[in-house]
């Protein structure tokens, strides 16, 4: 039979295939480890700035920071959302970016994967920087990331609105709630903010809490009820509209800009749409406190520049320098100024506040602000969970803000 | 998948099934090579062939084979690994995952969340298969009838399929905005309520708004394979019914109905498999909330994984919602296997 022959050949191609399709892909991964004495020409970058104008402005302190080591930079920007599971697959697959962006509550996470090499192995200087951007990046007691520039939240108010009803910027607690119901009326409420079942709720009330001298390790304390029981009462009293239950910090600030709330909790980088609406009049206040005289504490935002373990030594200290470059001082003042966040080191503070007044507020709160994982490090997401799940049993009225903690805590 | 259907020349001539006999009979594009059929003693020469016709059967399997493996397989033998394990997200650097028994199962299982979210997954699931079961029903019979725009109107009701669920929930949270939501402004205007009603916002009524937009969204899968089902009844049946004065309900109830059981269960069935693993409307609407009143199984897996990065006990929760999702699997297997036998 001669069709023997001819017919047992696509079976060997087929089995050929089947054996050197894993060899071939598994071929593509080991090409990335090499020698540590080779000269380096580029190194990778990732974060998650994928809009503009944060986009250019990271990217151009990159591209002259790249310059100034010898390098050329290769940038990728992936969406915030997808930057965890896209750094996981790449610690599991061994292709990690030479430089990577992270959200400063996830550094903690990733550091404690040994995904990340300390940053004092490439001696970079961690002198000024205010002690929580250090405790941000900082994963027992080793620094693995670190910060430019940093933001938190503090309280905006309508001006013109505040001074037709007479009202001056609340500072204590009291103040905001008679505030806030003074400035109710009709379908403008006196204050926005955003209890939303996300991280993004839990953020906003660490300021409230944290001043009243709560603490994330136990919430079911009696700090922390108060705290709670001032975002339940604004909410009953029909001060802050219940949507706020579902808003993003976003939809918070659609809230102000379009008149139908006169305060609200959010950050600087809502400062840029702010200002495109120029009949607008703003002013800035830190969150007010239970009683005059507690010290205003507000959590602490940013993103922190690691330099992840490649295996590839020198192309680590490239990174190294370009993490070092975006962290000297003229591009934190540069970049906090264009990006309306705070520059991280406390000796920038003074000039800072004085040439960009409108963040003089947002400068002073970064000085004592608190990072999330300070305390709890890789715990701070489940207890994260915890604050916000209280947060919204409480606000829904399921349960009474101690209970809804009790609750919570104990879950 | 088996040898014996999927190739027509290896059915043996008595008909019966088994792979030993396979290839007894020479198929119609081999019919020349020579060989006489119906041999009692196999050959030398025969059982070569015999032998290769089977590796040929295999070899065109494989493809199908390494591709199930590969993208099914895998990832479910994987999900059931996981779940076993203490995965974190050290593991994905270091590739340890310390194995852990039963424990994800039962801290999964023993939640306070988890009955809440059970309840929910089921109320979602019957309100949403309920609603766009009944007007898929009755929007499939009204395209029965023949009038002017009914092609174009018919393809605009395909529109909530063609969105990205993403842009949809966004859209439908701004509709049911309690303050400046378009739905409260409409009835506000119509005088039919007087305040805003928190559709979101409300642990009463979010999981009635989420079930009512999950609705919206499935009305088109139900819509079209219905109408499908609809246009295979010949028109000779209503003929002859209306003969007989069955008209109208009557109609409907004895011959629509009847005719239409088979594509009915096997919409049905997977629109559960469909709805028990919705994710994304619930999380771009409400994420879970309020305080957990549209929490389902989907959405709580996802959270445990993807934002409290226990990968583990994620994995145990979505191995319950695919063990639920199986037996309505199983339901749709035996639903479309009576479809074509009647």
């Amino acid at each position: 039979m001669k069709s023997a022959l001819r017919n047992s050949r696509p079976l060997a191609v087929a089995v050929t295939a089947l054996v050197g399709l894993p060899i071939l892909l598994s071929g593509c991964g080991t090409a990335a480890s090499s020698s540590s004495t080779e000269s380096v020409s580029e190194i990778s970058v990732m974060d998650y700035y994928n809009n503009e104008p944060d986009k250019s402005f990271i990217g151009d302190a990159l591209t002259a920071c790249g310059t100034k080591a010898g390098v050329t930079i290769k940038r990728e920007t992936v969406p915030g959302k997808s930057l965890i599971s896209k750094v996981l697959q790449q610690s599991s697959s061994k292709t990690l970016p030479d430089v990577l962006m992270l959200d400063n509550p996830d550094l903690q996470q990733i550091a404690a994967t040994g995904a990340l090499a300390p940053l004092a192995d490439f001696n970079i200087s961690t002198a000024d920087f205010a002690p929580g951007v250090l405790s941000a990046g900082t994963y027992k007691d080793k620094v693995y990331g670190l910060a430019p520039t940093v933001n938190t939240i503090a309280l905006f108010y309508n001006k013109d609105i505040l001074a037709k009803s007479g009202v001056t910027p609340p500072s204590t607690w009291d103040e905001l709630k008679a505030a806030a119901t003074k400035l109710t009326s009709g379908d403008q409420y006196g204050l926005a903010f955003n209890a939303n079942p996300t991280y993004e709720g839990t953020w906003q009330f660490l300021p409230v809490m944290w001043s009243n001298g709560g603490n994330e390790k136990n919430i079911d304390t009696e700090e922390t009820a108060q705290a709670l029981q001032l975002w339940t009462d604004l909410v009953k009293d029909g001060s802050v509209s219940s949507s706020a239950l579902n808003w993003t910090q976003a939809d918070v600030k659609d809230q102000f800009l379009a008149g139908k709330a006169t305060m609200m909790v959010n950050g600087p980088w809502q400062i840029p749409s702010l200002d495109k609406q120029a009949s607008l009049q703003y002013g800035v206040v830190k969150i007010p406190v239970r009683e005059a005289g507690q010290t205003a504490v507000a959590p602490l935002g940013g993103e922190v520049w690691t330099v992840p373990q490649t295996g590839n030594k020198a192309r680590q200290a490239k990174a190294a320098e370009v993490v070092a470059c975006l962290n000297s001082d003229e591009n934190q003042l540069a970049m906090a100024k264009v990006r309306n966040t705070i520059p991280s080191k406390t000796t920038l503070a003074a000039k800072f506040a004085d040439e960009n007044p409108k963040l003089a507020t947002f400068t002073e709160l970064v000085k004592t602000a608190r990072a999330r994982t300070g305390q709890l490090g890789e715990e701070w997401p489940a207890q994260a969970t915890k604050i916000y799940t209280a947060i919204q049993t409480a606000l829904t009225g399921k349960a009474s803000p101690s209970d809804a903690l009790k609750q919570a805590q104990g879950q | 998948m088996s040898l014996t259907t999927d190739l027509p020349q290896s059915t043996p001539p008595n008909g019966k099934p088994g792979p030993g006999k396979a290839g007894a009979k020479p198929g119609p594009g081999r019919a020349g090579s020579g060989d006489g059929a119906g041999d009692a003693v196999p050959s030398p020469r025969r059982r070569s062939r015999q032998r290769r016709e089977r590796l040929f059967q295999w070899l065109f399997l494989v493809p199908a084979v390494v591709y199930m493996a590969l993208f099914f397989g895998y990832p479910v033998v994987k999900n059931v690994v996981m779940s076993f394990q203490d995965y974190t997200t050290a593991t994905f650097f270091t590739g340890e995952a310390p194995w852990v028994g039963l424990a994800n199962y039962v801290t999964v299982l023993s939640s306070s969340l988890f009955s809440t979210s059970l309840l929910n997954t089921a109320l979602f699931t019957v309100g949403s298969i309920l609603g766009q079961f009944v007007i898929g029903l009755a929007l499939a019979i009204f395209f029965q009838r023949k009038f002017p725009l009914n092609g174009i109107l018919r393809s605009l009701l395909l529109l909530p399929w063609l969105l990205p669920l993403i842009v949809s929930s966004a859209v439908w949270r701004w509709i049911l905005d309690k303050d400046s939501g378009a739905l409260n402004r409409f009835l506000g205007d119509f005088g039919i309520v007087d305040t805003g009603v928190p559709w979101l916002t409300s642990t009463s009524l979010a999981l009635i708004a989420v079930v009512g937009v999950n609705i919206w969204i499935g009305i088109p899968f139900n819509l079209t394979i219905l109408y499908g089902g609809l246009q295979e009844i010949p028109d000779e049946l209503y003929e002859a019914g209306s003969l007989d004065g069955a008209t109208g309900w009557k109609a409907f109830r004895h011959i629509t109905w009847p005719m239409l059981r088979p594509v009915v269960s096997v919409v049905l069935v997977l629109g559960v498999v469909y709805t028990l693993k919705v994710l994304d409307i619930i999380l771009g609407l409400t994420n879970g909330g309020p305080a957990n009143s549209t929490q389902t199984i989907a959405t709580q897996s996802y959270a445990l994984s993807f934002q409290e990065f226990k990968f583990g006990e994620g994995a145990a929760l979505g191995n319950i919602l695919v063990i639920i999702s199986l037996v309505f699997a199983v339901l749709y297997l035996r639903a479309s296997r009576r479809a074509v036998d009647e």
